[in-house]
């Protein structure tokens, strides 16, 4: 353990000497305020346990969060993990973002962390495989210290809330420990892990770790971070990425108060999408951000469109339209299980049903923002990002500085959706500190943010299925036309289709005659992850047709779900893993046992439910809705999950309650429409997020208890949130809903 | 104790020290301000860039979201929208200024950690200020009272920003009784 300790105090005296100045620098000046997430990592007061625990003499824990909290939770569950093993008294652990961990390989990266990434649902399976030997480490070398003062074997001891006991009953405080500890060579092997039975704090509820400084308004974001110099730049984008300036006057905008400079940027062509300028911009630096604001204003800029100044949403949704009517052949046959063709052959009934969903920006709450400080030796950054390790890869290739010299700090960010994977505005900010050669703050107002967003496909499902005459569903025939993700990002042309269908999503594996084929949209415009994807399109589209069917069948949906997914047992997955319909059928069961759904039928209000399987994670939600002529109320929404085992109930609750929300406001209402190849939504007022009058009074969440190893459950929640929203719709209204956003729709058809 | 929020506006001739200034006064989660700059500058600004008072959040040109808001003599205002200029002789209160002196936390605070009405809690400090202001017009809020807030949240923390205001106004009652 040793070893990493000193690669950490190296870093530390690199820092000192002045590699990355601002380090030490902002926080022996009162000019500029610095967190203290880097000097309690690295400092000398505490002693280092391994690269995620440090220890004060006076017993205090500091334990490092690995990957950027978005609003997860993260920063609470995986250092709970830690502590766990550590066997911490938790009163006594304070949490720090860690930032990146990068050392310098002989010229190339070296991640000290491992993979951080946020947001994306792996961060507690990592975490479950190598937080938990992280703390058991830190134990393990604490009782081996014990062992050396006590004269006691350390087979012997035990411990307990950040002491160590001898069998004679005495004890030594972690604390009193941690110098001794820090010197001693760690063992070949991994520490044994704890058995669940002696679990103190997985399991139990936690409070965020960030909240008290939440609500007194003490968190500093990126976009809350200073240095005490810093230039702040505010930028317009061209409305198409491929467009150029057709006019301009910069007078106006430089004779504003403080206003320093103008400065023009243009994309990479040769970089891939999130790693360069998003589109031509022009940004305005000056002394504040009122300034600058105000200098913005006074730009007098037109644009003139490129190629894609001809594209529109509704032409794509043409496009798919037609491809999907044709009998062309598909841009990936992504799975093809029987003989779906002979199946249609012997047909006893064939159901049908097209569905169509918009285009979706992310909408996260903190603007896109970076601080950056950049000189000859070092660059520091305050980023907002779910990758700090992308956004590493841009500030390298930008400053060509060495890998440990560029110090990227992430704080709690608010809100990532998948749009913080892409790095865009670092790139913006590096080159435009570089223009002025000064610390600069890049912020983009709320405007450029829906303009200019690496949005979510609409795309188009097109079903068919089989029905024989015992109601078995036999064959399944899907068709989707998107425009993927990943185009342009370095994914071969027959992987596009994995940002958009799961080859793995319901119902395959349960109908002997499977299909699945994807239609690649052609379209410039910027293309990105997001949220959730590709399930949540998929399983809107998927659990409303199931419904579909059940109603051809006059059948109570429920029972064809359950007669579907079948007896309990394992279903293999392509690629590996199986899905347990046990668990399927539970969740299912638990949702409809909760909303009372064996009044489905009789009930005046609308009944709904769905299901659906993420990375060994199950849900189901139920729904009920009530209409008083064209107004919809959500009386209701029940979810149940099954994430195998639970480490934070507290945490795990609030992310399935703000999932579900999530997703049934993003399907009421929102849509992003391009015309003329330009996004016509630039503020909330028309990109509208679901109000609290329009949302549920509650979420009411059932977690299955679980031996499994952890999943992750940021986004379980959304799949089968708004399938169950628009069934229990078409039980109260009659109306099918095949298109969203779904308010507009149902009006249309009411 | 909390502070009381729902305090009428000072008049100008209480705030001292009364020498002779030119500028805008305003008092600032207790504190006495003068503003001599720019009177066009919206207060999130000089919240944010001047005090470096950064609880209060940028959420929009428009106030999106209502991570913006801080009370005005009492009023969730969009910190945004109004000028300095407008504010002379207010009182403004931030998230900041919502925790008693010696950092207690005011029960609408700790029903937002007890009942984890949080996501990202970027939008929070915008929550916490526009339920201030509904608590002190209702003591005990009904569901279509809570319904008129005007903040949205992309994480979907609606339901337990419900439930913490209910909380805290039980745990108010409670605190008055006793």
């Amino acid at each position: 353990m040793s070893v990493d300790v000193q690669l950490s105090r190296r870093r530390f005296l690199q820092v000192l000497a002045g590699t990355a100045g601002a380090l030490i620098v902002g926080v022996r000046t009162a000019l500029a305020t610095e967190p203290p997430v880097p000097l309690d990592m690295l400092g000398d007061t505490l002693y280092g346990l391994g690269v995620y625990v440090r220890i004060d003499a006076d017993g205090d824990v500091v334990i490092g969060a690995r990957d950027p909290d978005t609003g997860t939770g993260v920063a609470t569950s995986l250092p709970r993990i830690i502590a766990e093993e550590l066997d911490a008294d938790w009163q006594r652990v304070r949490v720090v973002p860690l930032g990146l961990g990068v050392a310098n390989g002989n010229g190339e990266p070296r991640w000290m962390y491992g993979q951080q990434v946020g947001g994306t649902g792996n961060s507690m399976p990592r975490a479950w495989r190598d937080l938990r030997s992280a703390g058991a480490l830190a134990r393990w070398l604490l009782m081996q210290a014990a062992a050396q003062q006590l004269g006691v074997p350390a087979d012997r001891l035990h411990t307990e809330k950040g002491v160590v006991i001898s069998p004679d009953g005495r004890r030594l405080t972690y604390g009193s420990l941690a110098a001794a500890a820090a010197k001693i060579a760690p063992p070949q092997n991994s520490p044994a892990l704890k058995t669940p039975d002696r679990y103190t704090l997985i399991g139990q509820p936690a409070d965020d770790v960030d909240a008290r400084e939440i609500v007194t308004g003490q968190t500093p974001y990126s976009f809350d971070q200073h240095f005490g110099d810093a230039v702040v730049a505010v930028l317009t984008h061209c409305p198409w990425p491929d467009g150029q300036i057709a006019e301009k006057d910069y007078s106006a905008a430089m004779a504003v108060k403080g206003v320093l400079k103008v400065v023009e940027l243009k994309p990479d062509p040769k970089l891939p999408p999130g790693q360069t300028v998003i589109a031509p911009a022009v940004a305005v630096i000056a002394e504040t951000t009122w300034q600058a604001l105000q200098g913005r204003r006074a730009l007098k800029l037109s644009w003139k469109p490129g190629a894609s100044g001809s594209e529109s949403t509704a032409a794509l949704e043409q496009q798919a339209t037609s491809l999907l009517g044709s009998d062309s052949a598909p841009t990936t046959r992504i799975r093809d299980d029987g003989d779906v063709d002979k199946a249609r052959r012997k047909t006893a009934r064939r159901i049908d049903a097209t569905y169509y969903q918009p285009w979706l920006a992310h909408a996260a709450s903190e603007p896109m923002n970076c601080l950056v400080r950049l000189d000859k030796t070092g660059a520091t950054l305050y980023v907002p990002t779910q990758s700090p390790q992308q956004a590493w890869t841009v500030v390298q290739r930008l400053t060509g500085l060495l890998p440990d010299q560029i110090d990227i700090r992430v704080p709690r960010i608010g809100g990532g959706y998948g749009r913080r994977l892409d790095h865009d505005y670092v790139a913006e900010a590096v080159l435009l500190a570089q223009a002025i050669d000064k610390p600069l703050r890049l912020f983009w107002p709320r405007d450029e943010d829906l303009t200019h967003d690496y949005y979510r496909s609409g795309c188009v499902h097109q079903f068919d299925a089989i029905i024989d005459n015992k109601r078995r569903i036999l064959a399944w025939n899907q068709r989707v036309a998107s425009a993927s993700a990943q185009t342009g990002r370095g994914v071969s042309s027959d992987r596009l289709w994995t940002s958009e269908v799961d080859v793995n999503q319901l119902p395959a594996g349960f109908v002997p005659d499977y299909r699945s084929d994807w239609f690649s949209l052609a379209s410039s415009l910027p293309r990105g992850p997001h949220r959730g994807m590709p399930h949540i399109t998929n399983a809107f589209a998927v659990d409303c047709f199931i419904d579909e069917i059940a109603h051809a069948l006059k059948e109570d949906p429920l029972d064809t779900r359950l007669r579907l997914i079948g007896d309990a047992r394992l279903v293999p997955l392509q690629g590996g893993g199986a899905i347990d319909t046990a668990r399927l059928t539970n969740v299912l069961k638990l949702v409809a046992d909760r909303i009372n759904w064996k009044n489905w039928l009789r009930s005046v209000n609308g009944l709904g439910i769905a299901c659906w399987y993420v990375d060994g994670a199950y849900v189901a939600h139920a729904v009920e809705v009530s209409m008083q002529g064209e107004k919809l109320t959500i009386e209701r929404v029940v979810c149940a999950v099954d994430v195998g085992r639970v480490i934070n109930p507290k945490g795990l609750e609030g992310q399935i309650a703000g999932a579900t929300l999530d997703a049934l406001s993003t399907a009421l209402n929102l849509a992003i429409t391009v015309k003329d190849g330009k996004v016509q939504q630039s503020s909330w007022k028309d990109y509208p997020l679901a109000s609290m009058a329009e949302l549920p009074k509650t979420v009411e969440v059932i977690t299955v208890p679980g031996e499994d190893d952890p999943t992750g459950a940021s986004f379980l929640a959304m799949p089968s949130a708004a399938p169950a929203l628009a069934n229990a719709v078409f039980r109260v209204s009659a109306v099918r809903v095949r298109r969203l956003p779904l308010m507009k729709e149902l009006l249309r058809l009411l | 104790m909390a502070q009381d929020h729902a305090a009428p506006a000072p008049r100008k001739a209480d705030i001292v020290p009364v020498a002779k200034h030119t500028g805008i006064d305003l008092l600032i989660n207790g504190e006495l301000f003068n503003h001599t700059g720019d009177p066009d500058m919206p207060l999130l600004w000089y919240l944010r860039d001047v005090l470096r008072l950064d609880g209060t959040k940028y959420g929009g040109e428009h106030g999106e979201g209502g991570a913006d808001l801080v009370l005005v003599n009492g009023k969730a205002t969009s910190a945004i929208g109004v000028p300095m200029g407008k504010l002379d002789g207010k009182q403004v209160v931030t998230v900041e200024g919502l925790a008693d002196a010696k950092g207690g936390l005011h029960p609408l605070q700790q029903a937002f950690i007890d009942e984890d009405a949080i996501g990202c809690g970027y939008c929070t400090p915008g929550w916490l200020i526009a339920s201030m202001d509904l608590l002190t017009r209702h003591k005990d809020p009904t569901d279509s009272d809570i319904d008129t807030l005007p903040n949205l949240c992309r994480c979907g923390c609606q339901t337990r920003v419900r439930s913490a205001i209910k909380r805290a106004a039980a745990s108010m009652k409670q605190g008055t009784k006793a």
